[in-house]
């Protein structure tokens, strides 16, 4: 097992990925040449050369589709949208076509194409360009949407987006490419749609995903000290989503915090909340709580937008609400 | 042209209109639900620039796209019963009138989004020039398509990438009931091509054998190295954009001339003045055709409708 960084766990994949697939390629904006806007790319343009890593136009319409008919005519095409915020111009590639192709065509076509997009907040960016819009990918049948909150996941969940026969949206939080962990060396995968108990306890379960699962952990580790045993599970995966992690914990704690950094209206939080009053009823002891971003556009001022967001105390006393 | 391939253009041609009409009746008798989108007026178009095309070419469009799937082979019956919902139908009766495709033609379908399909159709020709093989697209779309996002992303990055795509827009002189000269800032569409490096060429796109022989001439120029390639054909359409358009925007006299130069009109002329062929040889054509359709459309009447426990079949391939 080796420490490494999640934006070294996500340029492995890709490159044992390319290594093992001839048909697998990268495109998107400042890939090839520059070496990724985020370094996920670096030296890959050396390796593989221009055909198979492909600098495009700051074209999100055509990044989208042309991945999208590459992918069905036999290709698995690595798409990066530079950043989530993109993505949004190239929405209806995404869930209009990725997502239908196959089940509008009597499933005559396949679209095994991979987009990644890193997102989140907290970087000062300002209000356009720190979003975690992720339910909203997450709402159309078709597409799987995933996002991993450690590098061991990133590599694996990454591994099993390339390889699947369906499109794959592969979100990668911005704040978590420092963030390190135990990667095995070698081949592995992590399977799409399967939720993972990360920390175990009795008290309470804190559903979580990405930059949450993070801050999740480290309101765990506090309330841990206080003789309050949080049970913290991953999501992982939001289309499919996997509750019976979820709901195994839940009928063990009868309480529940759902972290997530993207706002709290029509969020994670409330599908898990709604899911969790529907096939978890009789195990309620307490209201779900939800611990989100507050519902305003990001501030660029750096203790405004920190007040937006989700951090560990927020975890803590919602927690404190409930047991 | 020789005279079997004049014949089955002609055949074609009329297979096309009479599926159309056929659908068109069988629309008002409820049996289809949705939008219809009838090709009758344009079927030079799709006859003439497939008629180009090799077996390993491949076909995309928008949501006018029976005729495409005619052309290339597609069974009329499976067709017929996509449009009536059946599970005998091409996409299963999943995709309705506007998303059949038939991939084992080459077929990828029509896209019911204006313009979402021309990316695809691109990205389709990336996988041919990543594979190193001779084929391209045929990338069919309105005139009203040249005018959103998609088209223009889509042909600087086959100029840039110098993909092997034909980018052929049916100009038929209306997106929906707005003309060209009112929605596009440039009238003569074809000088659009000249942002993205590819030549504005302009089709008569009543004329079956005009059509195509500038789509062979396309394919020809992809395989000497001149990139993709962009055909303004100027057609028309006779019905509405689709069932129940009021057609308030233009007159009963402009169809009128256009239906002059009606693509069927002008080929039977053709095959009757150089003696190709004798009326009576067309006559038969139309009869046979004509038991076609009915057969398709008994086909379709007789097929079942998907079971309801397949709903949920096919939104993933590993779910």
């Amino acid at each position: 097992m080796a420490l490494i960084t999640m934006r070294q766990a996500i340029t492995d994949a890709l490159r044992e990925e390319m290594r093992r697939d001839e048909t697998v390629f990268i495109m998107g904006e400042e890939v090839g040449v520059w070496g990724g806007s985020y370094a996920v790319t670096r030296g890959f343009y050396d390796e593989f050369g221009a055909k198979r890593v492909r600098d495009t136009p700051i074209s999100e319409m055509a990044i989208g589709g042309v991945a999208v008919g590459a992918a069905m005519n036999g290709l698995r095409p690595v798409a990066e949208f530079m950043t989530i915020n993109f993505a949004f111009l190239a929405l209806d590639q995404l869930v209009n076509h990725a997502a239908k192709v196959h089940y509008m065509f009597g499933g005559q076509i396949k679209c095994p194409a991979v987009f990644r997009a890193p997102g989140g907040s907290g970087r000062q960016l300002g209000a356009t360009h720190s979003h975690t819009p992720d339910v909203i990918f997450a709402h159309f049948p078709g597409l799987k949407v995933v996002s991993p909150g450690t590098p061991y996941d990133a590599k694996g969940l990454l591994k099993s987006a390339i390889r699947t026969e369906d499109p794959v949206l592969f979100i990668e939080h911005q704040a978590l490419y420092q963030v390190r962990g135990e990667v095995p060396e070698g081949d592995y995968v992590v399977p799409i749609g399967k939720s993972d108990v990360k920390r175990e306890g009795d008290d309470v379960t804190i559903v979580a995903y990405a930059q949450g699962l993070q801050v999740a952990l480290e309101a765990a580790k506090q309330l841990a000290e206080e003789g309050i045993e949080a049970e913290v599970v991953d999501l992982r995966s939001l289309r499919p989503l996997d509750m019976g992690p979820v709901l195994d914990s839940f009928r063990k704690t009868f309480r529940a915090v759902v972290v997530e950094e993207g706002w709290r209206s029509y969020g994670i939080g409330a599908e898990v909340a709604a899911r969790l009053q529907e096939e978890g009823f009789d195990f309620m002891d307490a209201p779900v709580k939800r611990v989100a971003q507050l519902e305003t556009p990001l501030p660029y001022s750096r203790e405004l937008e920190q007040a937006a967001l989700i951090n560990k105390d927020r975890v803590v006393a919602a927690v404190k609400e409930i047991v | 042209m020789d005279k079997a391939t004049l014949l089955d253009w002609y055949r074609q041609m009329v297979l096309v209109r009479r599926f159309e009409q056929r659908s068109a009746e069988l629309y008002q008798l409820g049996k289809i639900g949705g939008f219809l989108h009838l090709y009758i007026g344009q079927e030079a178009v799709a006859v003439g620039s497939i008629g180009a095309r090799r077996k390993q070419d491949h076909v995309i469009t928008a949501y006018r796209d029976h005729a495409h799937a005619l052309v290339v082979g597609t069974d009329p019956g499976a067709l017929m019963a996509e449009l009536l919902g059946k599970e005998t139908g091409i996409s299963k009766g999943r995709g309705g009138s506007m998303h059949m495709a038939d991939v084992a033609h080459n077929y990828w379908g029509g896209y019911g989004i204006v313009g979402g399909h021309v990316p695809l159709g691109t990205g389709i020709a990336l996988a041919e020039q990543y594979n190193g093989t001779d084929a391209v697209v045929l990338c069919y779309m309105g005139d009203g398509s040249t005018n959103i996002g998609y088209f223009h992303e889509s042909l600087n990055l086959a100029g840039v990438w110098d993909l092997p795509v034909i980018y052929i827009v049916e100009n038929n002189q209306y997106g929906m009931g707005t003309a060209v000269d009112r929605a596009s800032a440039v009238p003569d569409i074809s000088t659009k091509a000249l942002a993205y490096g590819m030549e504005p060429k302009k089709v008569d796109g009543m004329n079956v054998i005009e059509v195509y022989e500038a789509t062979r001439d396309a394919i020809a120029a992809i395989h000497d190295g001149k990139g993709p390639q962009f055909l303004d054909v100027i057609t028309y359409r006779y019905e509405g954009h689709s069932m129940g358009d009021p057609l308030r925007y233009r007159t009963k006299e402009e169809v009128a001339k256009w239906r002059e130069d009606d693509p069927i009109g002008v080929l039977e002329r053709y095959i009757l003045e150089k003696k190709i062929a004798g009326k009576e040889t067309l006559e038969d054509i139309d009869q046979e055709v004509e038991k076609v359709i009915e057969q398709a459309v008994d086909f379709a009447e007789k097929s079942p409708f998907p079971a309801l426990d397949t709903l949920f079949d096919n939104i993933y391939v590993e779910a």
